[in-house]
């Protein structure tokens, strides 16, 4: 599919710098999406939609002009050009010659969802219910989602990017809530992917299952302890720590107006020889990846922490620009609507050489964190907060007692500092991350980790 | 722009279309908006944009099934396609002998919706606004940076028709401003915002948005974690706002009957300090959320949620409303065209008391005044309504507010803090945290605070 050829966008591209600025682009969008849920036994809710359109940006200095419009029809595209470009008052530049975008298929998708008969998705969510309810009297509740998401996308600028990509994500997820007389949990879960409906065809019933185990198992739980500790944190969704705690600094944005803990540092030594960390949108299939990123930057694997040491920040053009660097392929937005920014793709802890057990095992007192409701940082501090939906105590080298209401209270350079074990067991756990009004699809993972001491907020 | 009149003919041919398709009941909402932002970096414009959006949405009936399907195309034949794929969808859900249109639409008047001062403001006013609000919040002496500042505005259009024969439309502006403010350095760097918004611009004070991310920053300067504590808390208006707004979702007739909620079956019991009182208002003048009608073409009202220490009442849509027996609250809530009608709060607001926030901290005696919570929505269970959330704020030490605090948690469950609440105070503001909540300070007796 086309959406602008690349002559109508050479057009739109003079016009939007008619009055001057160093950098034009247009970014043109086809989305589509599906989503269907089952909710107390009932498929409810079945919705698709279509939504066409495109964005002009022209960048001058450190300032932005930016416009967009409902529907890709030429008229309707020079005007959003011209609209754009009146802000500006300098004299008329010309872009360079475009070609024809690359469509390179980087992410390969074997079943295209909207080949799927809408019946498929529908038995999926009623054997995922029948699942769940299959986990004991206890269980109460079963919520199951599916969602699927096409975005066709082409990115032309004045520098001469022509870029496409086509990006399909299928994502099912289940709560569940289990009962015990006045104790009520829940459990979720998740698996998706930047794939087709072939990442359903093994066992999706496992996402209920999961969820309701959770539930069921938290019903035991007994009031979280508050004081320090030292901490375990699971793999898969455990590594919502380093995204919001480290990787929301790592982002320039933040860098450059001096709210991020993390600025001035690259060199730095912030944590121990084993940790290494990336940030890879390039990842096939996982769930933050992309061809290339919405300014047509093709997504790679940037190291941000290698043996302890800082080694870069998560770029996209404009900050790239005013650091004399190149874009990292971290120029993401959620739709044409929206402005690029520089944000995490699937950002994830490297495996090291212990073992889960062997984290655990050397801890007499302290927290296992599997996963986190979400959590919230403070980049210009680093302080943040994450709540834990299913954490257990460690006892003498031992999981024992399930805990509720326990939140995880820290900085993330002192986390960082203080991560002191990590295991092999990389899982990486399907994310949305909102930033500056934007929500994207966020791959966050890591292998298990040992954090030394780290403030837990309990309720006992 | 599509003006109100279009956009209702607009959906009452997708509504034909839908019926002509099949569907044996129909509704669809269409919209039109056009906005500005403007961003304000270091005394210079970051950023500026402007936005042009339209939609519609169909909702087809067949029987007691439904489909949504949306598109952004409002030529003839792609309203057709949409109206024909709604009805192509609602065949895979299964029959819900609630579902369907409301039995009677209708319209709420509420004035000033939409204000005529908005075409007087062209773009550089506008710019000149932010950059206003900007320059105040650095003038204070040790704000050591503003993040970002930001000015915003829509002038937008919607209508609803449906196979009952309703068709309405209403046309709004709004406009707001914030900024983000640093003060402090290095690990004592701390970041607070400022807000301010009304229907036009010149409801803006940009002065005191600036000035208040600055005062609100500079207050937690040197903030350190406390000793752990049993204390009295007042929870400042944006806190209270945020609390109000988790309160207002678990009042949702659909979580409700859906048993996710702590408040399902309690009508009637006793739930707050006859201080505390909650309603949500769709009409409300000033509300940021008011409309005549909700996503539903009902009309808004207001509904008493929280009334003498009672839970007086749930928020109601058609389908929620016929399953509970009761009418719907005009609680029908739409983000845009791109999403079906769903339960929701319009505009809550907290019913003021009458002293300042002085006075509240004077009451607290001992205690702790918290100006911001993180991770409310993880840490709060809506189900058993337990929760523990990170906070920072002051000490408040002799009636006074003392040294700021930081890293620190706060821990209960929604009714035992709603119950210990001992005084409202009266000084009310708007608040887009948490939806649009009208909020105003609380003192709560006593709160489990976790720090060192």
């Amino acid at each position: 599919m086309t959406l602008v050829d690349p002559e109508l966008a050479q057009r739109v591209l003079a016009r939007a710098l008619a009055h001057g600025g160093d950098m034009a682009e247009v970014y043109a969008e086809d989305r589509r999406g599906f989503s269907l849920s089952l909710d107390d036994g009932r498929i409810e809710r079945p919705q698709s939609g279509t939504e066409r359109g495109a964005s002009v940006r022209v960048v001058s200095g450190k300032a932005t002009y930016f416009g967009h419009v409902d529907g890709l029809e030429q008229r309707s595209l020079l005007d959003l050009a011209d609209s754009v470009a009146q802000a500006l008052h300098g004299d008329a530049r010309q872009p360079v010659t475009l070609a024809a975008p690359d469509r390179v298929e980087r992410h390969v998708v074997v079943q295209r969802p909207e080949d799927v008969a809408v019946g498929r998705q529908a038995e999926i969510l009623r054997s995922c219910d029948e699942r769940a309810r299959s986990g004991g009297s206890e269980i109460a509740q079963v919520a199951v989602g599916y969602v699927d998401e096409r975005r066709q996308v082409e990115i032309y600028n004045s520098d001469g990017v022509a870029a496409a990509d086509d990006r399909t994500r299928v994502r099912l997820s289940a709560q569940v809530v289990a009962r015990r007389g006045g104790r009520v949990e829940t459990g979720t879960q998740t698996r998706g992917g930047h794939a087709g409906f072939e990442l359903l065809a093994h066992d999706p019933e496992l996402v209920a299952q999961d969820a309701a185990r959770k539930a069921v198992t938290m019903l035991d739980a007994v009031d979280a302890p508050s004081g320090r500790f030292p901490v375990v944190v699971g793999n898969g969704f455990g590594g919502v720590l380093l995204h919001e705690a480290v990787g929301h600094g790592l982002e320039a944005d933040a860098v450059h107006k001096h709210a991020s803990v993390y600025a001035g540092r690259i060199g730095e030594q912030l944590a121990h020889d084993g940790v290494t960390a990336y940030d890879d949108g390039a990842k096939p299939n996982a769930w933050g990846s992309d061809g290339i990123d919405d300014e047509g930057t093709p997504t790679r694997r940037t190291t941000v922490i290698e043996n302890g040491v800082l080694t870069s920040f998560l770029y996209d053009l404009q900050t790239a620009r005013e650091d004399g660097t190149a874009s990292t392929g971290n120029g993401r937005r959620q739709s044409f609507r929206h402005l690029p920014l520089p944000r995490m793709t699937n950002t994830y802890f490297a495996p090291g050489d212990a073992t889960a057990e062997d984290l655990i095992g050397s801890i007499d007192n302290g927290l296992y964190a599997v996963s986190f409701g979400g959590g919230q940082v403070e980049p210009a501090t680093g302080d943040f907060v994450f709540g834990v939906s299913e954490g257990y105590l460690i006892e003498n080298g031992r999981v024992t007692a399930p805990v509720r209401g326990a939140t995880l209270v820290g900085n993330g350079l002192q986390a960082l500092a203080a991560i002191d074990g990590i295991a092999g067991d990389l899982d990486i756990a399907t994310g949305y991350c909102g930033k500056g009004g934007q929500s994207v699809a966020a791959g966050v993972g890591q292998p298990h980790v040992r954090i030394r001491e780290l403030t837990v907020g309990g309720t006992a | 722009m599509s003006g109100s009149d279009e956009l209702e003919s607009l959906a009452g041919i997708a509504v034909a279309a839908a019926l002509a398709a099949g569907a044996t009941d129909a509704e669809a909402w269409s919209e039109s908006s056009a906005s500005r932002q403007i961003r304000v970096y270091d005394g210079a414009v970051e950023s500026l944009s402007d936005a042009g959006s339209r939609g519609i949405g169909v909702r087809a009936f067949v029987e007691g099934r439904s489909g949504y399907c949306y598109g952004t195309d409002l030529a003839e034949d792609a309203i057709a396609a949409v109206a024909a794929r709604a009805h192509e969808l609602a065949q895979a859900a299964d029959e819900d002998e609630f579902a369907g249109l409301p039995d009677e639409g209708g319209t709420t008047a509420v004035d000033g919706l939409e204000s005529e001062a908005m075409r007087q403001w062209d773009t550089a006013a506008k710019v000149e606004l932010a950059l206003a609000v900007d320059r105040a919040a650095r003038s204070r002496p040790g704000v050591s940076q503003v993040e970002q500042t930001v000015y915003a505005d829509s002038e937008g259009s919607a209508a609803i028709a449906n196979s009952k024969g309703l068709a309405a439309s209403y046309s709004s502006t709004a406009a707001w401003s914030y900024a983000s403010a640093f003060a402090g350095t290095g690990d004592d760097l701390m970041t607070a915002l400022g807000i301010g918004l009304g229907r036009d611009p010149g409801a803006l004070d940009p002065e005191a948005i600036g000035f208040e991310a600055a005062d609100r920053a500079l207050a937690l300067v040197g903030a350190r974690q406390p000793a752990s504590r049993r204390c009295p808390v007042v929870l400042d208006a944006f806190v209270a706002a945020s609390f109000a707004g988790f309160i207002g979702a678990m009042l949702s007739a659909d979580a409700v009957q859906r048993g996710r909620s702590l408040f399902a079956g309690r009508q009637g019991d006793e739930v707050a300090d006859p201080a505390f009182a909650l309603t949500d208002d769709g009409r409300h003048p000033a509300g940021p959320s008011s409309a005549p009608f909700d996503g539903e073409g009902v009309a808004t009202r207001a509904t008493p949620l929280i009334s003498g220490g009672q839970l007086a009442g749930y928020l109601y849509d058609t389908r929620t409303g016929r399953k509970g027996s009761v009418a719907s609250t005009g609680n029908a809530t739409r983000g845009s065209y791109r999403s079906q009608p769903s339960v929701g709060t319009t505009n809550l607001v907290l019913e003021s008391g009458t002293g300042s926030l002085e006075d509240l901290v004077a009451q607290a005696g001992d205690g702790l005044y918290v100006t911001d919570v993180a991770g409310l929505h993880s840490g709060v269970n809506p189900v058993s309504g337990t929760f523990s959330v990170g906070a920072s704020g002051r000490l408040i030490e002799h009636g006074e507010l003392g040294a700021p605090v930081r890293e620190i948690t706060i821990a209960s469950d929604l009714v035992s803090m709603l119950r210990a609440v001992t005084a409202v105070g009266g000084e009310a503001r708007w608040v887009p945290l948490g939806g649009s909540v009208r909020a105003v300070p609380l003192l709560i007796g006593e709160m489990s605070v976790a720090g060192s």
